[in-house]
């Protein structure tokens, strides 16, 4: 059951800590000073999240500290989906991501309140109020994006488009599905993705845009099993930076 | 925005799918944060939004980042009406009023108290 664990807690941490960082790219650059400041408080939340996961794997499982885990580890030990590796590109881009992203992250950490693993059912109940307003400002500026001009709306839907395949990928299964489910751990990718569609499609219409028709062949996968797309070596590189110049040092 | 009290709206955590009335521009909102339930609610800066949903949606961040909060208020700055800079003089004398401060006679009993007492 630990091995199950493990690889639960390992995808979330990582999908967290990666967001993260990339959503502190936007840092001193947002598109105006509300939204900077949000954008980054939001990054540091996640950050948070995957600190908190690394603790649980530390503690209760028997793996490493969590700076070890964050900043030590080879990009193939990552189990993080290749959606949250992309690279920030423009705005649009980045709250579509947000949106796709973070409505998937509350439902898995509602459904996590029931988990039989007290130790994430506990974190599940504290975290849930953070992202709870992630989702709110994603789905704010969707809906007014979507409602705003020509371009804003060409660019939402563009992104929205780019975004599906990669974003569906964050349901990719794993060897230990079966034996979450049975041991009440976790209810599953399946029920978590058929919820998420239900959310979002709404909010997307709302939002005066298409959902994009899925073509499950075009789905971008691999990123749960440590396949990566091209962008998350360079950001484990730059993340992990001033930690490599002295491996061995106490922070 | 629902709510049972007519005086005032609420945003919907609830994902609501409803698409606020926008300004083509961006306009400023009176921030109002408050500590704790009961507490007043302080003025506290603005920000900037087209619409009330993202008005809050920004405070939260700003004014919500750091500390306690319970909730905040957002209110549009035109919404607001004051007095004319050059009308300040109508408050000049009001500080020289003290009979309108409780604790001035408490002052004034214990002025009296001792006056009373070194009367010879």
């Amino acid at each position: 059951m630990s091995n199950a664990l493990k690889d639960l807690l390992f995808k979330m941490a990582d999908d967290a800590l990666v967001i993260g960082h990339r959503n502190s790219e936007w840092t001193g650059i947002g598109p105006m000073l509300e939204e900077d400041l949000a954008f980054s408080s939001m990054a540091q939340d996640k950050i948070g999240h995957a600190q908190a996961l690394y603790k649980i794997l530390n503690e209760v499982l028997g793996e490493a500290d969590a700076d070890t885990l964050a900043f030590k580890r080879e990009e193939k030990q990552f189990k993080c989906c290749q959606f949250v590796e992309q690279p920030i590109g423009e705005y649009d881009f980045s709250i579509v991501r947000q949106f796709l992203f973070d409505h998937a992250e509350l439902i898995r950490y509602d459904m996590l309140t029931q988990s039989s693993f007290q130790p994430l059912a506990q974190l599940a109940k504290k975290v849930k109020g953070e992202i709870k307003y992630h989702v709110m400002h994603a789905d704010s500026f969707v809906k007014q994006l979507g409602n705003g001009t020509e371009e804003s709306k060409a660019r939402l839907q563009s992104s929205l488009n780019y975004a599906w395949h990669l974003a569906l990928g964050i349901f990719e299964k794993s060897e230990f599905e079966n034996e979450l489910i049975s041991k009440n751990i976790f209810a599953g990718e399946d029920e978590l993705k058929k919820r998420w569609l239900e959310k979002t499609t709404p909010i997307i219409e709302a939002a005066n845009l298409k959902v994009p028709a899925t073509d499950e062949s075009k789905i971008i996968y691999g990123g749960r099993k440590g396949f990566h797309s091209e962008y998350l070596k360079p950001l484990l590189d730059e993340m992990c930076e001033v930690v490599r110049t002295d491996i061995d040092a106490e922070w | 925005m629902e709510t049972l009290d007519p005086r005032i709206k609420r945003l919907s955590l609830e994902i609501s799918t409803d698409v606020e009335k926008t300004n083509s521009h961006l306009i400023t909102y009176e921030v109002f944060h408050q500590e704790k339930r009961g507490k007043h609610v302080m003025h506290v800066g603005i920000v900037h939004a087209p619409n009330p949903e993202m008005a809050l949606v920004m405070a939260k961040e700003v004014f919500g980042r750091r500390g306690k909060t319970t909730n905040l208020w957002v209110v549009k700055t035109s919404d607001v009406y004051t007095f004319s800079l050059e009308d300040e003089d109508m408050f000049e004398t009001t500080p020289e009023k003290h009979f309108r401060d409780p604790a001035y006679y408490k002052v004034r009993d214990r002025i009296e108290k001792f006056q009373n007492k070194n009367r010879v």
